[in-house]
């Protein structure tokens, strides 16, 4: 009997639905479409998903445009300390061991992500880092509480409009993953998965 | 030309410092919109009617409390058949679920010290009774989901999937909530940035990337 994860971490974690995905043999032209990427159809996750299929392939294609595009904009590892941010805020262990794994990688800032992690959104990371990482879980409030005051604590931080957008669009984007996520399935021990 | 939601609810006109900073993550952008169009004007709407999409949608804008949005969608289900007649009800539940999120209670454990208890949303019951148990059903897992999504579990989903919702309903109704819960902020976002760069003096003229390269 394995348990699941109750605690913040950078370690890999599985996933398990709640609900059945659909299996391979189920798929048509318009699912695999909808996949984006063919190997999706390995993840559960994904395959749930496909039970939209025009949504999770529009859905797939802003996610990878707003953390891929490597075209300007926020460095990537402040987008995944966005996503990160929010995903501790919202309470997503399993959005978070994901993201903060990518921001350390782009980072190499592993301790303060972790720090992020264990002491939650009021761990201090330093002027830049604070400035995505609060405005990201400002983002989050619901009402949103995000505000001027953010903005100027990101400019002076020294990010221009283009990379504020990011930290905008990150936060908001896993403000979409995290409650699919949270609501479809649990995280499992990476040796459970 | 645009059949942008985003650029109509915000006025957003080609050129603009808002737009600039939209095309800059053009696919995104486009995406965001097919995401609307798909969720709005489904391919298969035999799971999830459009009533039941524009309430749910009314809903959740209004309990975010996006002016604009909220109005757009709020206006998309009085325009639906049928939702002339939900859609006072609808406002009399945003106004009856507006809380502050988010909140809930972790799995036991060292977190527990964060846990943050509110209040446990359900329709009241003469608006039940005028909608029934499955739109009301969807509403309460809305609800959970906008306000206190770590405490979703395998029961809220079980609640709708007992009240008549299919899986791929439950698919369907999740990403609805969660893409609304992605576009308010990205609209909050936005307008609040605009708002800035008006009052800033002298803020330096940004160059995309793109036009650089």
């Amino acid at each position: 009997m394995t348990s699941i994860p109750n605690v913040f971490t950078q370690d890999e974690l599985g996933w398990t639905p709640w609900l059945e995905p659909l299996a391979e043999s189920e798929l048509t032209e318009r699912h695999w479409t909808g996949l984006v990427d063919a190997s999706r159809s390995k993840s559960p996750y994904f395959m749930l998903l496909a039970h939209d299929p025009e949504v999770l392939e529009a859905r797939t294609k802003a996610d990878k445009d707003i953390f891929y595009n490597p075209n300007g904009g926020l460095p990537r590892a402040e987008r995944e300390l966005s996503a990160t941010a929010t995903s501790r805020h919202n309470g997503c262990i399993f959005c978070a061991s994901v993201h903060s794994r990518f921001a350390s990688t782009h980072s190499k800032r592993r301790d303060d992500v972790q720090r992020l992690l264990d002491e939650g959104i009021g761990a201090d990371l330093g002027e830049r880092w604070n400035a995505v990482k609060d405005a990201a879980v400002a983002l989050t409030d619901t009402p949103i509480s995000f505000g001027p005051d953010n903005i100027a604590k990101l400019r002076a931080a020294g990010l221009d409009d283009f990379e504020i957008t990011d930290v905008i669009s990150a936060s908001a984007f896993f403000n979409w993953a995290n409650r699919l996520m949270l609501s479809l399935g649990e995280p499992l021990p990476a040796n459970a998965a | 030309m645009s059949s942008d939601l985003i650029d109509q609810v915000l006025s957003i006109t080609p050129g603009s410092h808002l737009d600039q900073l939209r095309r800059h993550r053009e696919v995104a952008r486009d995406n965001i919109q097919k995401a609307y169009e798909a969720l709005f004007t489904p391919h298969d709407a035999s799971q999830v009617t459009a009533l039941e999409r524009f309430a749910i949608a009314s809903f959740v804008t209004g309990l975010h409390g996006q002016i604009v949005l909220a109005d757009h969608y709020a206006q998309a289900l009085s325009d639906s058949e049928g939702g002339i007649a939900i859609a006072a009800l609808i406002n009399d539940e945003i106004e009856r679920g507006t809380t502050e999120g988010p909140y809930g209670v972790y799995l036991a454990g060292p977190l527990s010290a964060e846990n943050k208890v509110g209040p446990l949303y359900s329709v009241a019951p003469a608006n039940r009774s005028h909608i029934g148990n499955k739109l009301s059903a969807a509403l309460e897992h809305a609800h959970l989901l906008v306000f206190r999504p770590r405490d979703a579990s395998k029961a809220a989903l079980q609640a709708l999937v007992d009240a008549g919702w299919s899986t791929p309903a439950v698919v369907t109704i999740s990403q609805l909530v969660a893409y609304l819960a992605f576009q308010v902020r990205i609209v909050e976002g936005l307008s609040t940035l605009a708002a800035t760069v008006a009052t800033t003096p002298g803020l330096p003229k940004v160059t995309p990337a793109s036009a650089i390269a």
